[in-house]
């Protein structure tokens, strides 16, 4: 008995503990881990709503002409190809070891799946609604506020959900240079000996933030556009 | 001189390429890496795709997983995998990277099954072939575009992540350009990310090209579908 107890006891001594969720560790480091969630949620909104600004006007200039199109598109899938990190190595001596280097980064990807999706929901608008509203004397910018956009708004939504998504699982990779959200804890969690819990928490908060964005991207849509409800 | 000068310089400097983990060796550990895994998650996806979009079985599932990795980070998940008995090292970022290739894989090749037009399957098996003719006969063949745009995108993912590993501890092309953001090296950074990029779209480019070659004649002239990966890198 007494053996079996003092070799539980070496057993812990050694092998010390690092289990992979702590409710000490995330109440010990509740500001930290709050401050690493409120960059997180600052890199994605800033990321994406830069992109979907200039992703709107590319979409219309590119649905006028077969040339512009398909220079952004080509240019696009290039820029998509590009893997996160060697992009914000390209960045970095022009922006630096700031967090613009994130944010133009991760605008530039947004900006690739949003102009793709921007495009096809114009592309999608049906000829005939197209026709009536010009036969009502709607002109070219009625003709896009009030007629085009609105009946986008689905795919226009479907893109943003996409966007965003990936947006916060990219924003992890800012890491490398300093401005990670989470994945500052992620990092620093591995090079802090391996401190499981803090990476665990980290991983968790990344997926949840990505569908609490996702579940709140769903239902704006369903709000916006009440007509396409039933029709998924 | 400038930081582009410097980014040439290093890059023409053969000691830089030939040198112990240098260039050329973490160029090569990067494809071996990529290849692997690669080739793993596609012995791994296609012969459970293959079954489910022939019998039409696990759709809920695989949609489910496509979407779910979207949401999962590959950086947090190498990071976990990094800590667990997995470990680090070449290996264990060749397993995680194998996991990450599967739901792509698997998402299109069991659309492209699906999609295979129904009244096609009904005029084969009247014509009397066995469930065995139809998948290798009629579904695959039909097929081979969609499996083809999994393949790429599930490499371009693994080129892509295999960067991230340097650092958990891994190798590849990662480590010079994971160490020129630690040493300040703003030539170093241009260099590798230079070859990384190039790595991801000759990757890219191969497999677009290799899609082709494999595509059965008729298939070919059907308008490629616009695709974009939505899996996060």
């Amino acid at each position: 008995m007494a053996l079996l107890a003092s070799s539980a006891a070496t057993v812990l001594a050694v092998d010390a503990p690092n289990p992979w969720f702590s409710p000490s560790y995330i109440q010990g480091n509740a500001d930290t881990i709050l401050a690493a969630l409120r960059e997180h949620i600052f890199l994605t909104v800033v990321a994406v709503v830069i992109g979907a600004v200039i992703a709107l006007p590319l979409a219309v200039l590119a649905r006028r002409s077969k040339t512009v199109s398909a220079a952004i598109l080509g240019s696009s899938t290039i820029i998509y190809t590009i893997p996160s990190l060697a992009m914000f190595a390209f960045l970095a001596p022009f922006t630096k070891l700031t967090i613009k280097t994130v944010i133009v980064g991760l605008v530039l990807y947004s900006l690739v799946i949003l102009v793709r999706n921007f495009l096809a929901g114009l592309q999608g608008v049906p000829a005939e609604v197209r026709e009536a509203a010009l036969g009502m004397g709607y002109g070219p910018a009625r003709m896009l506020l009030l007629v085009e956009i609105p009946m986008a708004l689905p795919t226009f939504f479907a893109g943003l959900r996409i966007a965003t998504v990936s947006t916060v699982a990219l924003a992890t990779v800012g890491v490398i240079v300093g401005f990670g959200g989470l994945g500052n804890l992620l990092i620093s969690g591995f090079n802090n000996n391996f401190f499981r819990a803090q990476i665990a928490t980290a991983a968790v908060l990344c997926v949840l933030l990505a569908l609490a964005f996702d579940l709140l991207l769903a239902l704006s849509a369903r709000l916006l556009t009440p007509w396409s409800r039933g029709r998924s | 001189m400038s930081v582009l000068g410097d980014a040439v310089v290093y890059l023409n400097d053969p000691l830089n390429w030939t040198r112990t983990n240098g260039l050329l060796d973490r160029l090569i550990e990067h494809v071996t890496i990529s290849g692997v895994a690669t080739g793993a998650a596609a012995l791994i996806a296609l012969p459970i795709a293959i079954w489910f979009g022939h019998t039409g079985r696990g759709g809920g599932f695989t949609v489910a997983l496509s979407n779910v990795s979207r949401a999962v980070p590959t950086l947090a998940l190498l990071t976990v995998f990094a800590v667990t008995p997995i470990g680090f090292g070449n290996k264990a970022t060749t397993i995680a990277l194998a996991l990450f290739a599967i739901p792509p894989i698997l998402t299109n090749t069991y659309v492209g099954f699906r999609e295979v037009d129904r009244d096609i399957l009904e005029a084969a098996g009247a014509m009397g072939m066995s469930p065995l003719q139809i998948i290798t006969r009629v579904e695959l063949p039909l097929a081979v575009p969609a499996i083809m745009t999994g393949l790429r995108t599930a490499a371009v993912q693994v080129v892509a992540t295999a960067t991230l590993a340097a650092l958990v501890g891994g190798g590849g092309l990662g480590v010079p350009i994971n160490l020129a953001f630690g040493q300040q090296n703003e030539g170093l950074l241009l260099a590798g990310a230079f070859l990384v990029a190039v790595l991801a779209l000759l990757t890219e480019a191969v497999l677009v090209l290799l899609a082709r070659l494999v595509t059965p004649g008729p298939s070919r002239r059907l308008p490629r579908r616009l695709q974009l990966r939505t899996e996060t890198i």
